[in-house]
Order: C-alpha cells, then sequence, then structure tokens
C-alpha cells in the first residue's frame, strides 16, 4: 500500500496544473461562499416577544403619539418574526433551532420611556435580544437587523424628546402655561421683575445688593440655559439594545469564518482527489492487476481514502497558515484541535470521494458526480438555524448528517473556540466507516 | 514427465441474466502453450481474467493455482504518467520481488527497453506500451502467464518478436495461455487450443487435429463453428 500511495504522488506530482486550479478553485470558493454567508441575504427567523400591554403600544410623548407598532412592524421589515408568549418560550424556540435570535420588550418599556421623558427618571427603558452564540457570521445578520431598527426607535424618539425638553426649556426661559402646573413666570421674565424692585428700592437700602445678585442669576442662567438647548438635540439613545449570547463560549471571532475558509477546500480537495485516483486505476487497467493478489480492495480504498485525507490537510494547512498570519486571536492550541478535526474530516471526505469514484468508475464521471453532490453539501450545510422553517431545517440537519460538511464545519469551529469535539469526531469516524463499507460494496461491480 | 500447472474445472460465468461461460474445463501442463480463440463474445477475455484471480467464477473452480500466475491484459495496464522503469519498480515491489532494481534491469533487457527507460509510458507507442505491459507480467517469474490478445497493438516485426519471446519462455517452462482473434497464429505458436463460442468450450486439442481434411487452418475453424451452429 505503500508504494501505491508513494505511486500516487508520483502521478501528482507530475500534474501540477491540475493540482493548482484544484487548490485555488476550492479556496476561491471557501473564501466566496464566506463572504456571501457574511453577508445574510434572507429574513432570520428571531423569536419575538411583546409584553408590552396592549393599551400601551400607542402613547403621547411632548404632545405626539408614538406608536410601537409601527417601529415593530419596520423590524418585521427585516426579520422573521416568530410570536413566543413569554422570554422562556423565546429562548426555547432559538435552542430548538426554531428561531436563530430573540427579542424581548419588556413590559414596563413604555413607563420608563415617558419617565425618560418627562425627567421623572434616569431609567431608560430596553429591550433584550439574544442570539445563538456558536458562531459569530450566523448571528452577525440578525443583530444588524435589530441593532438597525433600535438606532431607529432612537433616533424618533430622541428627536420628540429633544423637542419635549426644549418646550420645558421655554417654559423656563419665557414663561408660559404649563400642562398641570399652570402659568409658569420664565428666568427672563423672573430678572426684570428684579430689576424693576431693586430700581424702586432707596439707593442704600440693604436689600439691592441680593436682590442684583438674584437678578444677575437669572440672566446668567437664562443666557446658558439658552446655548443649552442645541445640545438637546444630542439626547441619542434613548432606548438601550441589551445583547446576551446563549452558548456563549470564551474563544475567537475568528473561528467561524476559519471554519469555513478551511471547510470547503478540505472538502473539495479530498473528495475529488478520492474519486478520481480510485477512477484513474481502473482507466489506467492496473485495477485488475492490483487486485490479484498484489493488493486488497480493502487496501486500494485505504490507500486512496489516506492520499486525498494527506492532500486536503495540506491543502488546508496551508490555508490555515496564511489566515494566521493575516491576523487571528486563535489559541496555539486550538489550532491544533482545529488540526485534529481537519484530518480526521479529511478522511472522511476521502471515503466518500473513494465511494463515489468506485460508483462512477470514469475520473471525468467521478468528478461531475463529485462536484454535482459536493456543492449541495457545502450549501445546505451553511445554512444557520433560523433561516429555514423548523421542518425544513429538521430535514437539512438530517440529509447533512449523512455528510461530512457539516460535522467538519462545527467540528472546527468548536475545536478554534477551544471547545471539546469528540462527539464531531466520533460522527466524522461513523461516515468514514460508512462510505468505506459503500466503496467497498460498489468495487464488487468495479474491475 | 510434465506436470498440472493450473485447469477449470466447470468454470461458469454469470453477468446477470447473461452466461459468459458455461461448465468449462481443462488442465495445462508445465511449458505447453495454449492458444483460447473464439469469436467475439465467446467469453476468452472472461476465462484469462477468472484463471488470473481478477474475476471469481460463478460456478465451478480453477485447479492447481501456481503461486505465481502473471497477467497481461489487452489493454496495457501501466500507468502512463511514469516511466517504463518506474512502472516496473513499482509493480516489483508489489510483487515482493527480493531485488527489484535488478530485476527491473533483467525485464528493461528482456523487452529491449533500456533506451526508453526513462520514458513516460504515455508517451511510447503501442508496441512498446505492449512489451512494458508485458514485462509487468513477467516482474514475478510466473510459472503461468496469461495474455489476453498479446499481438494486437503490434507491427509484424514485433509480432514475430513477441511470439520468439513468448516460445523462449515455454521452453524454459512457462505455461503460456494467450487468446487471439489470428487463428493462423494459434496454429503457429500454440501446442494446444482450446475453442469457444458463446461461453461453450467446443474444442481441446491440437491445432493439426482441427484442421482435419481442410488446408487451411481459418477455414477448417469457421467450419468448425458452423457445425456446431455458430
Amino acid at each position: 500500500m505503500r508504494w501505491l500511495f508513494l505511486k500516487d504522488l508520483q502521478i501528482l506530482r507530475r500534474s501540477p496544473l491540475l493540482l493548482v486550479v484544484l487548490v485555488v478553485y476550492s479556496l476561491a470558493l471557501g473564501v466566496a461562499v464566506g463572504l456571501s454567508r457574511g453577508s445574510g441575504p434572507t429574513k432570520p427567523r428571531v423569536a419575538v416577544v411583546n409584553q408590552i400591554p396592549q393599551a400601551e403600544r400607542k402613547f403621547d410623548l411632548g404632545g405626539e403619539t408614538i406608536d410601537i407598532n409601527t417601529y415593530a412592524r419596520q423590524l418585521f421589515d427585516a426579520i422573521d418574526p416568530v410570536p413566543a408568549k413569554s422570554p422562556a418560550d423565546a429562548l426555547a424556540k432559538v435552542r430548538d433551532g426554531d428561531a436563530i435570535g430573540a427579542l424581548v420588550v419588556p413590559a414596563d418599556f413604555v413607563s420608563k420611556l415617558r419617565g425618560f421623558a418627562n425627567f421623572t427618571s434616569n431609567e431608560r427603558p430596553s429591550v433584550t435580544f439574544y442570539y445563538e452564540g456558536d458562531n459569530p457570521l450566523k448571528s452577525r445578520y440578525v443583530r444588524s437587523a435589530v441593532t438597525s431598527r433600535v438606532a431607529d426607535l432612537n433616533r424618533a424618539l430622541s428627536e420628540k424628546l429633544a423637542a419635549q425638553a426644549s418646550k420645558y426649556l421655554d417654559y423656563v426661559l419665557h414663561g408660559g402655561d404649563v400642562p398641570l402646573l399652570g402659568q409658569v413666570l420664565g428666568l427672563e421674565k423672573a430678572e426684570q421683575i428684579l430689576r424693576q424692585v431693586q430700581d424702586r428700592l432707596p439707593g442704600k437700602d440693604a436689600q439691592r445688593g441680593p436682590l442684583g445678585q438674584v437678578a444677575d442669576f437669572a440672566h446668567v442662567a437664562a443666557v446658558n440655559l439658552a446655548l443649552a438647548k442645541p445640545l438637546l438635540g444630542t439626547i441619542g439613545r434613548p432606548v438601550q439594545a441589551d445583547e446576551r449570547i446563549l452558548n456563549a463560549s470564551a474563544g475567537s471571532d475568528d473561528a467561524y469564518t476559519f471554519a469555513i475558509a478551511l471547510s470547503i477546500p478540505l472538502m473539495f480537495v479530498c473528495v475529488l482527489l478520492g474519486a478520481g485516483l480510485l477512477a484513474l486505476e481502473r482507466e489506467e487497467n492496473a485495477f485488475g492487476r492490483l487486485v490479484r493478489g498484489l493488493v486488497s480492495r480493502t487496501g486500494i480504498i485505504a490507500e486512496k481514502t489516506a492520499i486525498a485525507a494527506t492532500l486536503g490537510t495540506v491543502a488546508a494547512g496551508l490555508t490555515l497558515a496564511v489566515l494566521v498570519a493575516t491576523g487571528s486571536d486563535v489559541a496555539a492550541k486550538d489550532l491544533l484541535a482545529g488540526l485534529v478535526v481537519v484530518v480526521v474530516g479529511g478522511l472522511a471526505f476521502g471515503a466518500l470521494g473513494v465511494a463515489l469514484g468506485a460508483a462512477a468508475r470514469e475520473v471525468r464521471a467521478a468528478s461531475l458526480l463529485a462536484v454535482l453532490v459536493l456543492l449541495p453539501i457545502a450549501v445546505i450545510g451553511l445554512i444557520p438555524v433560523g433561516l429555514a422553517s423548523p421542518h425544513l431545517y429538521d430535514a437539512i440537519r438530517i440529509v447533512s448528517g449523512f455528510f461530512p460538511f457539516r460535522a467538519v464545519l462545527n467540528g472546527i469551529d468548536e475545536a478554534l473556540r477551544g471547545q471539546g469535539m469528540a462527539e464531531r469526531l466520533l460522527h466524522l469516524a461513523g461516515l468514514l466507516a460508512g462510505y468505506g463499507v459503500l466503496a467497498r460494496l460498489a468495487l464488487r461491480r468495479f474491475g | 514427465m510434465s506436470s498440472t500447472t493450473l485447469g477449470a474445472e466447470r468454470v461458469t460465468k454469470r453477468f446477470g441474466a447473461r452466461e459468459a461461460l458455461r461448465e468449462v474445463s481443462f488442465q495445462a501442463t508445465s511449458g505447453e502453450r495454449l492458444a483460447i480463440i473464439g469469436p467475439n463474445g465467446a467469453g476468452k477475455t472472461t476465462l484469462l481474467s477468472i484463471l488470473s484471480g481478477v474475476q471469481e467464477p460463478s460456478a465451478g473452480r480453477v485447479t492447481h493455482p501456481p503461486e505465481i500466475i502473471g497477467w497481461v491484459p489487452q489493454q496495457a495496464a501501466v500507468y502512463g504518467k511514469l516511466s517504463v522503469a518506474e512502472n516496473l519498480r513499482l509493480f516489483a515491489r508489489l510483487e515482493r520481488c527480493s531485488d527489484v532494481e535488478g530485476t527491473v534491469d533483467r525485464m528493461l533487457s528482456l523487452t529491449g527497453l533500456h533506451e526508453r527507460a526513462d520514458d513516460e509510458v504515455g508517451k511510447l507507442s503501442g508496441g512498446n506500451k505492449q512489451r512494458v505491459n508485458i514485462a509487468v507480467g513477467l516482474l514475478g517469474d510466473p510459472d503461468v502467464l496469461l495474455l489476453d490478445e498479446p499481438s494486437t497493438a503490434l507491427d509484424p516485426r514485433q509480432r514475430e518478436l513477441l511470439w520468439e519471446f513468448i516460445s523462449s519462455l515455454a521452453e524454459g517452462g512457462t505455461t503460456v495461455f494467450f487468446s487471439t482473434h489470428n487463428v493462423g497464429e494459434a496454429e503457429r505458436y500454440a501446442d494446444r487450443v482450446l475453442v469457444l463460442a458463446d461461453g461453450e468450450l467446443l474444442y481441446d486439442g491440437p491445432p493439426r487435429e482441427l484442421i482435419g481434411a481442410e488446408r487451411d487452418f481459418e477455414a477448417a475453424f469457421v467450419r468448425f463453428l458452423h457445425e456446431r451452429g455458430h
């Protein structure tokens, strides 16, 4: 088997163009898929709990009516809302995979906003947004959707709050008929009255000095408050958005990006080489010669799987080296753990390729079959929780379970975050054995 | 006295509903040259591949299989991207030859390919490819050599050299089976012919006995098949 392995390396070394095209194509595809995943083309499913009592969803602020439902509708344009009865229900939907995140608007939202607007409380209203912490890319789009809608709400509220505060300042400065309080004098009129009283007092009256001081204060206060008015426009964020990460783990933000960048080249190199190298044995008519006691059929499967995994690991290792060289916060020990997943995943991908090569029997047919199988595997493997309906997602998860891509992707991600990846490795080992058996069965009609 | 080296006992091979070989039986002795002839689809290649161990019979068995059987398939079973010497070296290692370099050198001399040793097999002519193919089949010093239409890609001169080479192997005690469409070659170079048609062994004996009253072996062969409904 060793000699067969070296022979395949020798053949590949004499086909440098093929190797370069294979690796460059796989890497380019990995980067392209990674970027497209980051942009989030479809509406993510978000569990929404609106605890504001129905009667309070429209309220008056500074003489203007605020309708919370208007802002909710804007948010729902960007997400696919999944109604939830309570925060616990919303979190359960996230954990069950029905939604990618949860948004909770508490019952005291309006009362806190009113208190803040009326300057009777410093406590700002808040909404809480929970999202899955298993990978940053998966949550990026939905975080962006929620935070931008909260920013819209803040923008609208801050204008109204500034107008409200401005009115109060006008009352303080100029006086007027204040709702609930009645007539208010105002600093300017207070100064005028004080000056008039001061002028009427005898020149040596002891009250003239203190009255002058009070009048000066009223003057300075009026001037400064007038200057403060434009500053009210800077009340930027009356509503807070609290972000909470579910399944939060210490680890790198680069993990998922790395996982995608490694998984796709690993998959393409291993599967295409496994399929092509096995089919080549038949095209060169050497298979019949080999299985006449020189190498067993199982030995050939093992050799092709091993060489595909070796070269796939080298390709993934090079990718990793480039990624790390360009800057990363992944710990060295986590990189090693990630490489373990790459090696086991490479073997599973290689075995898949060998099974495809055994089924297709010709190099061109095997390559075409491999590409036809790999693209859907990659696409469905990258669909995150919440971007599809729960039933469709369950179906995707089951189908993905029969292929190594998702297990490798999540395994590398977990490894780079310093989490255990034993479950993924076991999954991949099971797939390796399964594909090995399928390849062995297909080889019965191979020669 | 010559000893039995390889035989078949009621060997049958089915591909689905089609019966490619039907209860074929014979015995070969050491140093014997056996030609397997018959029309297209007669089962010649199937029989050779079963004797070589590439395929398993559906029923019956191969008898007295020696430890090493040399196999030279119809299409050159060598790697086009490797050189002549690299191919020989690889298969010598897989055959577990004790002296790999010595064996490679001997095969290069035997097939006259010394000067092309470093050439990629994919760039060789059909005749030279076939020589490499035969050299690989001979690497393990086999007791039995099986050749499937070995002269097909060769020009007359190369063909002559091939048969001289095969005859010398047989004189050295190697049993040689070869299939051919060229019945003249069977007449000239075989001690025995096995005539197959539709998977059935119709004749097993010396070529002269098949000729009978006919002067021409090819005409005798065609008449023989006609008489048996083929």
